[in-house]
């Protein structure tokens, strides 16, 4: 520890502010604070003390986002071998998992973490912690086979014109993990839909019933959603994105996220009431198969549980009131029903419908602060 | 009325005038500062849409297109017009426009003077040429369906200019890089709302 201390205090002065190096130095700022605990101390104004920093809020959704992406490793290699109709020992299948997701975390780490580095330095200002979730969450959203250089391209998409040109961490208005997705999603869609993407391998197997690789939604449009009993869509033994499938790790993470007070569970809960509620309503219409998928059923399939704990609570693109947070996740589970349920191309409807509500989310606060002031002002009755 | 419902749904969102056709640009990036003016301009969409569109949509189907003015007699069944269309279409919206323009002067004179010259431009705003256009090129049945899809537009211009207002009230506080700010941020704001808006199309109604 020590010689690390003392490495990184001769490396300072060249750094710092006239040094030969000046233009780094939020470089190594960010390593500096990833290494050791800041001494710095506010010397003037009044502030808050509060262990809950950025760096321990973001390191917190990445912990949550473990038991999807361990569920994820394991899930590929299964789906994998399932569609091989091999059986293989518990390490292999692990392996095999480990083999195809960890090259996509690490792409979308490396691209995103150099663009943030490069933008802090010629911006001048601190690297942010944001990355560290958004990183986690581009690979957890694709589907397994998606080629390297296609999450290099959309994390580079997402970090750049999603969130670097608002100004960086905490002024985007939309979620730049959606952004690479959605991004990916129109640019690139035969890598992102179909029947084959979903299953490492898939594409390039010979002899393999192809059908077998559909998802859930997928199956569900011509009827077959009973092939998916509800039970195997909450544990996440179905084909789809990497961290999506299982409901019972994100709600593992759920848990943590609630418990720790990172993430708002009001928006949580208001996005999968919207989610029952719209599903009820569509099971009373019941004129296609995807209206007559139980309600229950909807929110464990595709990518509703994710994107409702871990998407739509991001607390820079969601709404800030707290009645605003009602009205934004409950549109949000509304509109993701929804759009899965009308629109053929688009089975996938959570990303889209996200994507919508955090354009509306700053009109919703604007009108929930703007009905406050009016309360108030009704209230205040100033005496002549 | 399930039909004109599906009309309404579909001007607003699926065929939604600025991230679909990318129409009224010009006035949906200079007037949405804020959230109050740009809905006040919203509103004067919405009204001078819901009233030129039916009534391009009289003009069109009773004096300008071909065989249009057969009610005159027999002898009128072979004469078109429809190359006045453009003309007849700007005149009424011209007109419109005037009148909007003299209620807001009256009744709201605040907003009269924060909307500026962009109110009497609402005339040449192609949203609202582009309503009476569309109008024609989808030959609505009748003139309710044709109201509807006046009305559907301009909410849905309406949805779009207030949606964009209070995203830029919000990066008003954004550390936005230097050269991008003000038009540039606007533009690709504007894009990424368009990307958003994606979700709906393809659906069938």
């Amino acid at each position: 520890m020590k010689a690390l201390r003392k490495l990184l205090d001769n490396i300072k002065p060249h750094v710092s502010k006239g040094g030969r190096f000046e233009m780094l130095h939020s470089t190594y700022d960010a390593f500096e604070t990833l290494l050791f605990v800041p001494n710095k101390t506010n010397q003037n104004g009044v502030h808050v003390r509060d262990a809950m920093d950025m760096k321990r809020n973001m390191i917190v959704v990445v912990m949550a986002l473990v038991p999807a992406l361990l569920f994820g490793i394991w899930n590929t290699g299964y789906q994998h071998f399932l569609a091989l109709g091999q059986e293989v020992t518990f390490l292999e299948t692990i392996l095999h998992g480990v083999f195809k997701v960890i090259p996509i975390v690490i792409v979308s780490y490396l691209t995103g973490l150099a663009i943030e580095f490069a933008f802090a330095q010629m911006r001048g200002h601190e690297v942010n912690e944001g990355f560290l979730v958004s990183g986690m969450l581009i690979p957890l959203i694709l589907p397994v086979d998606i080629p390297l250089w296609m999450v290099a391209v959309a994390t580079a998409f997402a970090v750049i014109i999603g969130k670097e040109v608002f100004g960086g961490t905490g002024m985007n208005i939309w979620n730049p993990a959606l952004l690479a997705r959605a991004f990916l999603f129109f640019a690139y869609p035969a890598q992102m839909s179909g029947d084959l993407v979903w299953i490492s391998g898939l594409s390039t197997m010979e002899g393999v019933d192809a059908t077998t690789g559909a998802t859930a939604l997928a199956a569900a449009v011509e009827g077959n959603i009973g092939s998916f009993p509800l039970w195997n869509s909450f544990l996440g033994i179905i084909p789809g994105s990497i961290g999506e499938t299982s409901t019972l790790a994100i709600l593992i993470g759920a848990v943590i996220l609630i418990f720790t007070g990172v993430a708002s569970w009001k928006i949580m809960v208001s996005v999968f009431l919207g989610g029952y509620f719209m599903g009820l309503v569509f099971n009373l219409i019941g004129i296609n198969s995807l209206m007559q998928v139980d309600a229950i059923h909807h929110l464990t399939l595709g990518g509703f549980a994710f994107g409702a704990v871990f998407m739509a609570t991001d607390p820079v693109t969601g709404s800030r009131t707290e009645t605003g947070k009602w009205i934004y996740g409950f549109l949000i589970g509304l509109f993701a029903i929804m759009i899965r349920v009308f629109n053929p191309a688009y089975p996938e409807g959570m990303m889209l419908a996200i994507l919508l509500m955090n354009t509306f989310a700053p009109l919703i606060d604007h009108f929930v602060v703007d009905a406050n002031i009016k309360r108030r002002l009704k209230r205040a009755v100033v005496k002549a | 009325m399930e039909h004109l419902l599906n009309i309404f749904i579909k001007s607003i969102f699926i065929e939604n005038m600025v991230f679909a056709y990318f129409l009224g640009m010009c006035s949906y990036l200079a007037v949405s500062k804020t959230v109050k003016t740009s809905f006040g301009l919203g509103v004067a969409v919405v009204f001078v849409l819901a009233i030129t569109v039916p009534v391009n949509y009289l003009l069109e189907n009773y004096i300008l297109a071909e065989g249009a003015l057969s009610w005159l007699g027999a002898g009128f069944e072979t004469i078109d017009l429809s190359f006045l269309s453009f003309i007849m279409f700007i005149a009424v919206i011209a007109s419109m426009v005037q009148l909007v323009e003299m209620i807001v002067e009256k009744f709201s004179p605040a907003l009269y003077t924060s909307l500026g010259i962009f109110l009497p431009l609402i005339a040449v705003n192609c949203a609202i040429l582009g309503g009476s256009l569309f109008m024609q090129d989808r030959a609505y049945a009748n003139i309710g369906e044709a109201t509807v899809f006046g009305l559907g537009s301009g909410v849905g211009w309406l949805l779009a200019i207030v949606g964009i207002a209070a995203i830029r009230e919000k990066i008003r506080y954004s550390n936005v890089p230097a050269p991008l700010r003000g038009l540039g941020i606007t533009f690709i704001v504007t894009g990424l709302m368009g990307i958003a808006f994606m979700s709906f199309m393809g659906i069938q109604l």
